[in-house]
This record gives structure tokens, C-alpha cells and sequence, in this order.
């Protein structure tokens, strides 16, 4: 009885669709010319489709609604969190991945080592706004902003005064700090969503500005043949520093798991969560809000502005048409995708959406069709991210003897 | 544990998918020849006639028996027009080992790019990437190009502007794009050296806004007599049908990104007596007939932009590999400066700086819905 | 004093356009707290149902009245039956989740339709039929204001002073504002709250095609892009007046549209969006929950 009723829903759903798009997939004009095409072949596909997507949607609806009443899911739940504290449970895993990650370039090819750097680009990427988004809970929209800063420091600095990398690299870092104390001083009284349009703004007006201030930025038209970076002075190949740059990006990765895993647990880090929780608590508790959200918003834009540095680095070339609002959605896409707050979910949400289009090239058209619409799946069936942040817990021991 | 491990052998199982696509072994005695541009996105309709340009040459050549007695096979590659893709794509055609690029499309991706294929020795020849930089700055010796620069182009508009119009006051207008804004600053730079002109405005307009009145109306109050816009047609369309809504009828002149049929059907009627540059009429030249004849035949219906330079491009890339009896940069190079080529842009070959010898740009007036051009 | 209108006016065409679409978005905002960046989506997807609808009746040979009553009926209905399925895939599901996650799936949703649009249609600019006539009356003001922007300023008049009476007066509009200020309580009280927040979703969207067939008309091209930048521009101009608010979408719409044009006119263009989001930093520096928007003291 409850199936017929399904099939009867579904079938319901198949015919709206086929409603819902039917001017836009069946129907082709050219207007000028006056010929109107007719794709009726469309409406049986989205027919079908439809009908078939909305049957497993609500399989999987129930499936989940059944484990949630299930006494299992405390086991799995158990599972997960223990897998992700237990050293005897990640240790394997963990021991698996590093292998993997430092033979990685010499299994693939260039090319396919090119693409982990720029993941782990966007790894750092996410772990800094993570500080800003899942820690402290400022909803940032123009994080692209530090990102361009870093960028642009060392494209202009290396374009005018030949300065090399390393020292760009701090530098970049010190500037997207810089950046994010005064953008984030005027702005940080304001409530959630006000806070997501101004930063938006702000991501804006530092790009038209490279855009249009020509004199400063060379405009549009970007500056080429900014230098790679030089590894101990040796001379390399283009192979040997692409390979070189993966592993400075790993060792970069590293680092900022290693930091934000510290920062998390200290002081600022447990004064960040409070706040993200609780604005008036926190202030009731002493905390200082506006030192603390600042502490948040400077350290978030310093890795921006240290991967900008590699990120002119690698591509040689830098324009304002890379740091786009796209982008910082990326990047909040692939905090939240991967789970607000929770390293590991940074780290697995960069590499699926990263490295996900990539390989979805062989799909080239659908592409990004794919992408939309695996972002909505994910969020509708597993709206904490991939790997939900597992809370931790201090347990207070009393010093014997 | 089960979820990392699945995670992990799902990212091996695509790590060797793709590992498998890339390196597949090709038949050893082919000449790769990568193509690389736009080829989806908002820009597509730009790089994809690039693709079926070298598909229909390469067809040709093979059916000739290859040359060097070596089949030829192409190997396309997407950079959406984004400088930091287009390092990704150079990178994956070196690595796929190609012995030549016919590309990239958009200059700034091909800007990235090209320091890439420098450092691996590669030949580049793009259709359309039309920075002047790029060949000017000498940075890249091994940088060809089948289109003229954009300043000769915009030298082409000013001193159509002051010798045929004969017009004083002038207004530049870009979109503040890479080609557009760098091509209104060439046009600007030129009007400001003649003192027969008089630059009365110089600014961008931002692409995709929902409307441009404000800017047409400021081109009235500076009594300007001539309009130069540097940009691409979809904010063409929209100024010059703002501009005539508003009843401002000086004339305007554009560009390359303007010269394009789409052009003409999107402002339709708005259209009529606008100026654009573009690459010298070559529709007489019985290549240019065989050419889009043969992508009629092929595709069902007429090609897209930059189809003749690419064609061009693939022809001179090949028959210089075949004069030069091998693919290496040096002997390639030599190729493709010294011989000349029948192509459907007519017989070209590249000076010293990789810019094509034999390609320039005429003068078209939209009339009665089509290009023609002025002599 | 002539430039001066004339550059009002232009601000004024901006705004109207700004403001159909703005409204969407605040109304979804208020009653569900949710930034739906999918709205721009549901005003490129109305503006393209127009064109292939007038399309079609053109080569059947209709008059341009009918054309234009078809068209942007059409439009209005598709545009609500996409944001009313947008809302029940993407957003209902995640009534409880955590704050951002319906926000990457309205992201997720933008950046579908938008393919969707761009692979079932095409990626090139289509030109858009002049549904709007030019009036011979106008003639004389041709130079300031056009016959279209004419009637973009007469309908956004019109639609606001019915929005508003619909949200005043109507029952649907006291179940709204209740739904807005408390969920819970308006559910106790028997309202149905799904089926006001769907009603919110129809009405933006319904809204947002009006919007599209009247600015792509203006315009006379649109393709599958248009939304993203039309969205964000309408986007910030709701949190200018105060998101949530109506009256504030307005407002700040126009605040919007005049900056713009009058930057444009009096400065340069070169930095008009930059003006555009200075004014919007400077206001919530002074004004931190927009013009009219309410300023919610948290009760501890």
C-alpha cells in the first residue's frame, strides 16, 4: 500500500517537472531567424528522470529516518568520533595517508601533481577561513579579498623589485593580517548576515580597484613572469619545482593543521567558540569581543594572504579576474561542505571540491551542472558536512601526590 | 575506519582512472598537437571553433597520408579563459608530451601558459589572443600568432576616427576587461599624441549592469562626436542601443569583439552604421570558401569566431613542422618565420617577434544587417 | 538641472529594477532568515521563459499586446513554480540544520540553474524582442526618459503599492508577518507555516520575472549570467534598507540606483560599484542593521 502510494507521489513529481521544465528544455528559438525547435524527446527524459530521482530521494529518506530511531546509530556515531580521537584507531589511517601524500608525485604525473598543489592550496584556504567561519562564526563572503592581497604583495614587489619568494611569503602574510585588522575594525559590530554583505563588499572593491587603478596594478591585464620560487638556490626544471612546490605546499598544510589545531584549544581558540555560541555569555564571562573576533578575522586573512603568495608563485601570472566572489564561495563551500569547525572536514572538502571538477572533465559540459547540484545533495542529506566537527571534551584530573 | 577507506580507495580509483587517461600510451609515431582554450563556460563560443578549425586541417592532413609520414592527432584541452586553469591545461599538454599548442584563446590564460610551454620547449601558435605584450615584450620567442595586435587595431580605429569622420571631440569607452581596457588605453594613448583630437572621456563601464543610461548621458554632456569603445559585443549592444534610445546619433566605432555576427542580431536594428575593426575581408579567398564549406559539411552550420585565424593557425604550424623535418623548437622556429603559407587569411608568415606577416585589419560598417567593409 | 534629471532618471530605472528583485530576497530573508542566492536564478529563468514564449507566438503571427500578456504571464508562472520547487529541494530540508548549510545549497542551486539554463539553452547573448513599444507621446523626453523606462518606473509603482496591501491588509499578508516575527508562536496559533514560506517563495519569484521581463525588454539581451550580477547588486541594495524589511528593500534600492547613476555622471564609472558598496559599508557603520531595518536587542 505505502509503495503504491510512493509510486503514486513520485509520479506526481515527474509530471511537475516535466511542467516545471518544459519551455526550457523542450522549446529552442532562435529569435532572430524566427525557427522554434522542439525537443519533445526532453520532456520524456526529465519524465523519467524525475520520477526515478524522486523514488531514491525518498528511499533514502527513509532509510535515514529509520536510523535515526535505531539504536545503532549510537554505535556509529561511537565509531566515528573514536576513529577520529583514538590514536590506535587513526594512527593506521593516518600512517596510509602520508605515505600516500609524499610518493604522490612520483605515482603521477606532473600534471596530476599540479592539481594536489592546488587543492592543498585550497586546504589552507579553508582551514584559515575556518578560524573565521566555523571557529569564530563571522560569516566572511569576501575572504578572496586577503587572498588578492597576497597575491598582488608579491606579483608587485617581485615585478618591481625583483623580491624572492621567501620573503614574500611572510610578508604576504603579514599584509593579509594587516588588511584584515583595518577591514574588520569598522565592521565587526554588525550581526551575522549584515557582516556577510560588507565583507562581500569589501572582497569587491579590493578587486575593481586592482581593476581599475592601473598606475598601481597594471590593471586588467595583470602582471606576467612573476619568478618561482627558488628552492635553496638550485637551478630546476619546470617539473622539478612543480615538484618542489607540492611538497612546500604539504609542508604549508602541515603547519597550518598543526596551528589551527593549537589555536583551537587555546585561550583565543576556546573565546572564539564561545563567542560563535553565545555573544552576550561571552561578554558576561569577560571576554573581550571586539580583540577577540579581531584575533579572528587577522589570522584567518594571514593564511590568505600566505597562500596569495604561492598562489602568484605558481601561476606566474596574477589579474583581478581570479579573485572573484566564485571564488570565495568556493571556499566557504568547502568549509561548510566539509563540516564547520572540524580540521579533518576542511581537509576532505577541499580535495572533493577541488579535485571533483577536475575529474569530472570527462563530463566537460555537465561539469559544473554536476557540482550545484552535488553541493545541494550533500547539504540536504548531510547538512553538518561531510565530517561533522566532533566536540572535545577536557576532562579535569586531579594531580596525585 | 570503513569511511576513510573507502574514501581512500575511492581517491585511488580515480587517481589511476585518470592516471590511466592521461598517460595512455599513444601510437608512439603521432604528432600531438595540443589545442587549448575555452572550451566550456561563458566564454566557449570563442574556443570552440578553434577545436573544429584544427579538427577539419588535421582531417586533411591525415588524409593525406600525415606529414613527416606521422598521423597527426589533436589533443584538446579546456582553460575556461582563466589564467590559473590555463597553467593546469599547459601543464597536463606537457605532460601528455604534445610537440606543438594551437592556442590559448584569451590572452591573459595564454600570458600564464606560456612560461610553461617556453620552459619545455614548446611551440605556441594562438588565434587569438591579441595582447601587444605578448609578442612585443620578447618575452616568448616561441609565441606565434595568426591575428594582428591590439594596438595596430586600435592605430586602425583612430585614424579612421580622424582622417574619414573627421571628428574632434572623442569619447573612449572600454568594458574594463583585459582586450578592452587595453585596447582603449592604445586608442587613447594614440588620440592623445595627434593634435587633431581631443580625448573627451576615457572610462569603463561595468560588464553585465542592468542598465547604462548614466554613462550614454555623460557621452552627450561632453558634446563628444565620435564614440571608440574597446570591449566585447553584449555591452556594445547595450550602449549603442542606449545611445540611439537616447537619441544620440554620433557614430560609434569598435572593435574585433564587436565584429561579430551576434553583434548585429542582438542590437538589430541599433546596429545599422556602426563601425567595427576586424581581420581584412578575406571571404573572396577560395581557402576561406573551401574552409567554411568544409566545416559547413562537417558541423551543419557556419563557423564561429577566430574559425579562419585557427585554421590559419593549424595550417602554418603544420606545414612548418613538415619544412622543418622535425618538431624541435629550434628548427620549428626557423620554419615558421621563413616560409610562407597559403592560408585562408592569405599567405602569411611571422616576423622576428611571432606576429604574422600578410595580417592586418580593415574598416567594416554594419549596413542593412551585415558587415561590409569600408574602403 | 537637464543632466541632473537625466541621471535621475537612469538612477531611477536602476533602482525600480534593483527593488522587484531586492524584495524577493528581503521577503525570504525575513520570514526564514535565509539569503537565497538562488533568487537572481528565478529572475534569469523568468526573463528567458518570456523570450522563448514570445518567441514562439511571434512566429505564429500574434499582435504584440497579446505577446506581451502572454509573456509575462508565462513568466510569472514559471519563475513561481521554480522558486516554490526550489525552496521544497533545497531549502525545506534544511528548516533545522546549521546556519550556513542552506546557504551553500542556495549556492549549490545558483550555480545549477545557471547550467541548467546555459546547457538546455545556449551560453551566447539572445536578443530580447522590444515588448515594450515606444510610445509617440514620449517623443519630446526621449532624450531623458524612454518609453521603457517609463513603464518600469509605472509597474514597480504599481506592484509595490499591491505588495503592499496584500502584506497590510490581506490575511495571507497578517500570516506572513506573524510567521516573520515568530515562527513557533504563529504555529500555535494555526497558521500553516510551510505553506506561508512557500507563499513567500511564490510571491518573490513571482516579483523577481517581473522584474526580468521588464529589465531584459530595457536591455534587449539576456543570457544564462545575467542573474548572478543582478542578484548580488538587488542583494546588497535589501541589506542597504534593512533586510527583512520591505519598505527598506525599496529604499535601499533606490539609494542604490542614484549613487550609481549620479557616480557615474558626476565622478566616474570606473568606480561605480566601488561607490555602490562604500555607501553600503558607511550606512551599516552608522546604521547597523540598515536604514529601517529593526535593530533586535537579544534579551538574555
Amino acid at each position: 500500500m505505502i509503495i503504491v502510494d510512493y509510486l503514486k507521489k513520485s509520479f506526481f513529481v515527474a509530471i511537475w517537472f516535466m511542467f516545471l521544465t518544459f519551455p526550457i528544455m523542450v522549446i529552442r528559438v532562435d529569435s532572430i531567424e524566427g525557427i522554434v525547435e522542439w525537443r519533445w524527446q526532453n520532456m520524456l527524459l526529465v519524465g523519467i528522470g524525475s520520477f526515478i530521482l524522486s523514488l531514491v530521494g525518498r528511499y533514502i529518506r527513509i532509510k535515514q529516518e529509520k536510523a535515526a530511531r535505531s539504536v545503532q546509530k549510537g554505535r556509529v556515531q561511537q565509531l566515528k568520533s573514536s576513529l577520529l580521537i583514538d590514536p590506535k584507531m587513526y594512527l593506521p589511517g593516518l600512517a596510509l595517508i602520508s605515505l600516500l601524500v609524499l610518493v604522490f608525485p612520483f605515482l603521477f604525473s606532473v600534471y596530476q601533481t599540479n592539481i594536489m598543489t592546488t587543492a592543498l592550496m585550497y586546504i589552507v584556504l579553508g582551514l584559515g577561513l575556518n578560524i573565521v567561519v566555523g571557529l569564530a562564526g563571522l560569516l566572511d563572503l569576501g575572504y578572496v579579498a586577503f587572498y588578492a592581497v597576497g597575491a598582488y604583495c608579491y606579483a608587485l614587489l617581485n615585478h618591481h623589485f625583483g623580491l624572492s619568494f621567501w620573503l614574500a611569503l611572510p610578508l604576504g602574510a603579514l599584509l593579509g593580517a594587516l588588511f584584515g585588522i583595518v577591514l574588520g575594525f569598522p565592521v565587526l559590530r554588525l550581526r551575522g548576515d549584515y557582516l556577510a554583505i560588507v565583507t562581500l563588499g569589501f572582497g569587491e572593491i579590493i578587486r575593481l580597484v586592482l581593476e581599475n587603478w592601473n598606475e598601481f596594478s597594471f590593471g586588467p591585464s595583470g602582471i606576467a613572469n612573476i619568478d618561482r620560487p627558488n628552492f635553496f638556490g638550485i637551478d630546476m626544471s619546470l617539473n622539478e619545482s612543480i615538484i618542489a612546490l607540492y611538497y612546500m605546499m604539504v609542508c604549508l598544510v602541515l603547519f597550518s593543521i598543526f596551528m589551527v589545531n593549537r589555536l583551537q584549544s587555546s585561550r583565543i581558540g576556546r573565546a572564539w567558540i564561545a563567542l560563535r555560541e553565545d555573544e552576550i555569555a561571552c561578554q558576561a564571562m569577560g571576554i573581550d569581543k571586539t580583540k577577540t573576533k579581531l584575533t579572528a578575522f587577522a589570522l584567518g586573512a594571514t593564511w590568505a594572504g600566505m597562500v596569495g603568495v604561492i598562489f602568484a608563485a605558481k601561476t606566474t601570472f596574477v589579474n583581478p579576474a581570479s579573485f572573484t566572489f566564485l571564488e570565495s564561495a568556493i571556499i566557504l563551500s568547502i568549509v561548510v561542505l566539509g563540516g564547520m569547525g572540524s580540521i579533518v572536514g576542511v581537509v576532505v572538502g577541499a580535495l572533493v571540491l577541488i579535485l571533483l571538477p577536475e575529474y569530472l572533465r570527462a563530463f566537460s559540459d555537465y561539469r559544473m551542472l554536476l557540482f550545484g547540484a552535488i553541493m545541494v545533495i550533500m547539504m540536504v542529506f548531510r547538512p553538518q558536512g561531510i565530517i561533522g566537527n566532533v566536540r572535545k571534551s577536557y576532562l579535569f584530573q586531579e594531580k596525585k601526590g | 575506519m570503513k569511511k576513510i577507506t573507502t574514501f581512500l580507495v575511492l581517491l585511488g580509483c580515480v587517481s589511476f582512472y585518470s592516471l590511466s587517461v592521461s598517460q595512455q600510451v599513444f601510437a608512439a609515431d603521432t604528432i600531438k598537437i595540443g589545442v587549448a582554450g575555452a572550451h566550456s563556460g561563458d566564454l566557449a563560443s570563442y574556443g570552440l571553433p578553434t577545436v573544429k578549425a584544427a579538427e577539419l586541417v588535421v582531417k586533411e592532413v591525415n588524409a593525406k597520408g600525415g606529414i613527416l609520414g606521422r598521423q597527426v592527432e589533436l589533443l584538446p584541452e579546456d582553460d575556461v579563459c582563466k589564467p590559473e586553469v590555463a597553467t593546469n591545461t599547459a601543464t597536463k599538454l606537457v605532460s601528455q608530451k604534445v610537440d606543438a599548442v594551437i592556442g590559448h584563446i584569451c590572452s591573459g590564460a595564454t600570458k600564464a601558459a606560456l612560461g610553461i610551454y617556453k620552459a619545455s620547449d614548446l611551440v605556441v601558435v594562438s588565434p587569438s589572443a591579441t595582447n601587444p605584450a605578448l609578442t612585443q615584450s620578447g618575452d616568448y620567442p616561441n609565441f606565434f600568432r595568426t591575428i594582428a595586435s591590439d594596438d595596430a587595431q586600435a592605430k586602425r580605429e583612430v585614424d579612421f576616427v580622424l582622417d574619414v569622420l573627421k571628428v574632434r571631440k572623442i569619447a573612449v569607452i572600454h568594458d574594463k576587461g583585459d582586450y578592452g581596457k587595453g585596447l582603449a588605453e592604445f586608442a587613447r594613448d594614440f588620440l592623445i599624441q595627434d593634435p587633431r583630437a581631443d580625448v573627451v572621456l576615457f572610462e569603463g563601464v561595468t560588464p553585465g549592469a542592468v542598465d547604462y543610461s548614466a554613462i550614454v548621458q555623460k557621452i552627450r554632456r561632453n558634446k563628444a562626436e565620435a564614440v571608440i569603445f574597446g570591449g566585447y559585443h553584449p555591452e556594445a549592444s547595450k550602449i549603442i542601443t542606449q545611445m540611439r534610445k537616447k537619441r544620440i546619433k554620433i557614430p560609434f566605432v569598435s572593435d574585433d569583439g564587436v565584429k561579430d555576427d551576434t553583434f548585429i542580431k542582438v542590437a538589430g536594428k541599433y546596429a545599422e552604421g556602426v563601425y567595427a575593426t576586424g581581420p581584412m575581408d578575406t571571404s573572396k579567398n577560395p581557402l576561406t570558401i573551401s574552409a567554411t564549406e568544409a566545416h559547413k559539411k562537417s558541423y551543419g552550420k557556419a563557423p564561429g569566431a577566430f574559425f579562419l585565424n585557427a585554421y590559419a593557425a593549424a595550417q602554418v604550424l603544420l606545414n612548418a613542422i613538415e619544412k622543418a623535418g622535425s618538431t624541435e623548437i629550434e628548427a620549428l622556429t626557423k620554419a615558421l618565420r621563413s616560409e610562407y603559407m597559403e592560408t585562408p587569411l592569405g599567405s602569411i608568415r611571422f616576423d622576428e617577434r611571432g606576429d604574422a606577416i600578410g595580417v592586418g585589419f580593415s574598416m567594416f560598417q554594419v549596413r542593412n544587417g551585415a558587415y561590409v567593409e569600408v574602403k | 538641472m537637464e543632466y541632473f534629471l537625466e541621471l535621475f532618471f537612469s538612477g531611477l530605472t536602476r533602482g525600480s529594477i534593483y527593488a522587484l528583485i531586492a524584495l524577493g530576497y528581503t521577503m525570504v530573508y525575513g520570514i526564514i532568515g535565509l539569503i537565497n542566492f538562488a533568487h537572481g536564478e528565478i529572475y534569469m529563468i523568468g526573463a528567458f521563459t518570456a523570450l522563448i514564449v514570445a518567441s514562439v507566438l511571434t512566429v505564429l503571427g500574434f499582435n504584440q499586446l497579446a505577446i506581451l500578456l502572454c509573456a509575462g504571464f508565462a513568466a510569472v508562472v514559471y519563475s513561481s513554480a521554480y522558486g516554490y520547487t526550489v525552496e521544497k529541494i533545497a531549502y525545506k530540508p534544511l528548516r533545522n540544520a546549521p546556519r550556513l548549510s542552506p546557504l551553500i545549497s542556495a549556492i549549490g542551486m545558483s550555480i545549477f540553474l545557471q547550467n541548467y539554463v546555459l546547457l538546455a539553452q545556449t551560453s551566447d547573448f539572445m536578443p530580447f524582442p522590444a515588448l515594450i513599444p515606444e510610445f509617440e507621446f514620449m517623443e519630446p523626453y526621449a532624450h531623458i526618459v524612454g518609453s521603457s523606462e517609463l513603464v518600469i518606473f509605472l509597474v514597480t509603482t504599481l506592484v509595490m503599492v499591491l505588495l503592499t496591501l496584500l502584506i497590510k491588509f490581506s490575511s495571507i499578508g497578517k500570516a506572513m508577518r506573524a510567521t516573520a516575527q515568530d515562527k513557533k508562536m504563529a504555529m500555535l496559533l494555526g497558521i500553516d507555516v510551510n505553506k506561508i514560506i512557500s507563499i513567500t517563495f511564490v510571491i518573490g519569484s513571482a516579483l523577481a520575472a517581473i522584474g526580468g521581463l521588464l529589465i531584459a525588454s530595457h536591455i534587449g539581451q539576456i543570457n544564462f549570467y545575467i542573474g548572478f550580477i543582478a542578484g548580488i547588486k538587488a542583494f546588497t541594495a535589501a541589506v542597504l534598507g534593512g533586510i527583512g524589511s520591505i519598505p527598506g528593500a525599496v529604499l535601499g534600492s533606490f539609494i542604490l540606483g542614484w549613487t550609481e547613476s549620479f557616480a557615474t555622471g558626476y565622478i566616474s564609472s570606473d568606480y561605480e560599484d566601488v561607490f555602490a558598496f562604500s555607501i553600503l559599508v558607511l550606512i551599516l557603520i552608522f546604521k547597523p542593521a540598515g536604514l529601517l531595518g529593526r535593530d533586535k536587542t537579544k534579551k538574555v
